[in-house]
């Protein structure tokens, strides 16, 4: 901070001036204020002109397109509830799968890891960030379909007498609701383990230590102190890793399946909204265009409502474990 | 857990005597000195990689005792109390050689346990860290981690622990309100609180009173005072009146500068009755840093 040396007078006579630090605290001001603005901003012009774009489907079909259970745009079906369970469907498996694994190499790598092991890691999960998506998507559908193919059939025969395991674990080709899922897992680990990681490292080293003094096991420190702590932040890196499993197109596309199906099999074929669009916007006449456009519009919304939901779980949860105020 | 149901309350220990100079509880140091040795020290040296940070300690930890630690900042005080307690085996890099006895056990031994020890030996820290939870969890922590699980057994080491650390009264009506909430020096009884609700024997404290207003010292000092009984207490302080007015004996550290280093390494001068220490030390080091005159 600059200070304005008083030239004369009273000592307090520079109170009352306007400091050096003034006119670019006022700039900093004003240039956040517009690029919070800003992003707000864009976000209500994407929906509005997306709702627009996608209101001829929105009044043509009316309630059988959000509630209709067929998508076969060409025998006139536009129900787009097969899409969204398939989007909803694969994207939860992909947090499955990618949340426990991120925490635990946010873990490692943060508590348990030699020092010199610590920045190999980091590395890698970075790099495996930094691939692109149809990369995933393509070596997936080369190399991992097969395999999953007789993996997925070897589970489905071993539950097959098994009531409720043999419907989520039933026949498979390959192409997956879980193979989609499990390649956004993939996907979705490293953004999320790296802001786990900043987040753990927040945790102040004097809470750890307070823990471990009472006789703590590391594990015991991290559930009590680290967790806690951390709450609020690895949701947020969760609806990272989410948002981009809600929206990821081709990896998807490629070994999905392309069936639109509200079905409980995981092993079974699907589709999401993003494939969908994909697939379908090159070719479409106005309508299915409009249809389509709708799919976005549904898609920004229900991850709008995702995060403002985990926001709020994490105020409560928050509420009860930190104490009331 | 054994030795914790063994020690039996005193009631006789009065509130902390408050004079400034030495007390003359030294009158009662011919019977103290026959008290059992909780931590036996010998050659103790502490490495923090390449830095020998203190060397040659020797001395005698009494059970049911106060032993202060004093001494120049960097002089190891804070390095030589975590070794009690085995928390210099988290700082990645640090190293311990010779002996820590606790009752006979070498505490350094590869068999033992360090999150044991940890049970036995409780600590509080300069900065009160009491967790981001409610003051109940923050007493409950240690005993849930130890297995206790009935809600009605843990109420009560609650409401025991929170009792033990003069904090009772205080926040009975809100323990489910979140321990950030409170004073600082409310913040520090909680974390005492904490330690003592695992029931151990020993509880360190190193610089426990340096945040906090004189009018809440006094009260953790008091509290100290009304606890030895139970417990055994290691104290680090800066403040020599506390030292004078609490302990039963005095460490007094100092630093060496090193002939083939830049770091200096910090050694124990003098170990004795506080009341000596106070009024007449053996070393003339003791006697220059008490008086002021260090340097
Ligand atoms: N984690 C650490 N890593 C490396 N060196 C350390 C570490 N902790 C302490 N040291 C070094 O060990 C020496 C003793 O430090 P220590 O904290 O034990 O001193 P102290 O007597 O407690 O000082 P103060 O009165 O300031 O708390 C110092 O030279 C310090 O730099
Ligand atoms: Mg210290």
């Amino acid at each position: 901070m600059t200070v304005t040396a008083p030239a004369d007078g009273s000592p307090a006579a520079s109170l009352l001036e306007e400091g050096a630090g003034a006119g670019p605290d006022r700039a900093f001001r004003t240039v956040t204020l517009v690029a919070g603005t800003m992003v707000l901003v864009i976000l209500l012009l994407i929906a509005v002109t997306m709702t627009v774009r996608a209101w001829p489907a929105f009044s043509e079909f009316g309630t059988s397109y959000f509630f209709g259970t067929e998508w076969v745009p060409s025998e006139g079906k536009y129900g787009i509830l097969p899409l969204v369970w398939g989007t909803v469907l694969v994207s939860l498996i992909a947090l499955v799968f990618a949340v426990p694994m991120s925490v635990g190499i946010a873990l490692f790598v943060n508590e348990l890891a030699p020092r010199r092991l610590r920045r190999p890691v980091v590395t890698v999960v970075d790099i495996l960030a930094a691939v692109p998506s149809v990369v995933f998507g393509l070596w997936a559908f080369y190399n991992l379909l097969p395999g999953f193919q007789t993996v997925f059939n070897g589970i489905a025969d071993a539950v097959a007498g098994i009531p409720v395991l043999n419907t989520l674990f039933g026949p498979s080709t390959g192409s997956s609701f879980m193979s989609a899922g499990l390649i956004l897992a993939l996907m979705i680990t490293p953004i999320i383990t790296s802001v786990t990681r900043e987040v753990f490292a927040t945790v102040p080293e004097n809470d750890k230590s307070g823990a471990l003094a009472l006789g703590a096991t590391r594990w015991e420190m991290v559930r009590g102190v680290v967790f806690p702590h951390s709450m609020g932040g690895v949701t947020g890196a969760v609806m990272l890793g989410l948002g981009r499993a809600m929206g990821e197109t081709v990896a998807v596309a490629l070994i999905i399946g392309a069936r639109p199906e509200i079905s409980l099999n995981l092993f079974g074929v699907g589709e999401t909204m993003p494939a969908q669009i994909f697939r379908q916007l090159s070719e479409a006449g106005a309508l299915l265009r409009s249809a389509l456009i709708g799919l976005g519009v549904i898609l920004l919304v229900l991850t709008v409502l995702v995060n403002v939901g985990a926001r709020r779980a994490v105020v409560a949860v928050d509420r009860r474990v930190k104490g009331t105020a | 857990m054994s030795d914790t149901t063994e020690r039996k309350m005193t009631e006789d220990q009065g509130p902390a005597t408050v004079s400034l100079a030495p007390t003359g509880r030294g009158g009662a140091d011919d019977a103290a000195t026959e008290r059992p040795v909780v931590f036996d020290v010998r050659d103790l040296d502490v490495y923090y990689g390449a830095h020998h940070a203190v060397r040659d300690v020797h001395m005698g930890i009494r059970r049911n005792e106060i032993s202060a630690f004093i001494g120049p900042s960097g002089c190891g005080k804070t390095t030589v109390l975590r070794c009690f307690n085995r928390m210099n085996d988290l700082i990645e890099g640090a190293r311990v050689e010779g002996d820590i006895e606790y009752h006979g056990v070498n505490l350094y031994d590869e068999r033992v346990n360090p999150v044991e020890v940890r049970r036995r030996i409780g600590m509080v820290f300069q900065k009160p860290n009491p967790f981001p939870k409610s003051i109940y969890e923050n007493v409950a922590y240690g005993p849930r981690i130890g297995g206790v699980k009935k809600k009605s057994e843990l109420d009560d080491i609650v409401e025991r622990s929170l009792q033990r650390a003069a904090l009772w009264d205080e926040v009975k009506d809100r323990l489910k309100a979140s321990a950030l909430g409170m004073s600082g020096g409310q913040q520090q009884r909680l974390c005492i609180a904490r330690a003592v609700a695992v029931d151990p024997e020993v509880i360190l404290m190193d610089e426990p009173c340096s945040a906090l207003d004189p009018i809440a010292t006094g009260r953790i000092e008091d509290l100290m005072v009304e606890i030895k009984s139970e417990y055994t207490i290691v104290i680090v302080t800066h403040n020599m009146q506390q030292a004078a007015r609490v302990s039963d004996a005095t460490a007094f550290f100092s630093t060496e500068v090193n002939p083939d280093s830049d770091f200096r390494t910090g050694l124990l001068v003098e170990f004795d009755r506080t009341s000596t220490i106070f009024s007449n030390p053996t070393d003339q080091r003791t006697e220059n840093y008490i008086t002021g005159r260090f340097g």
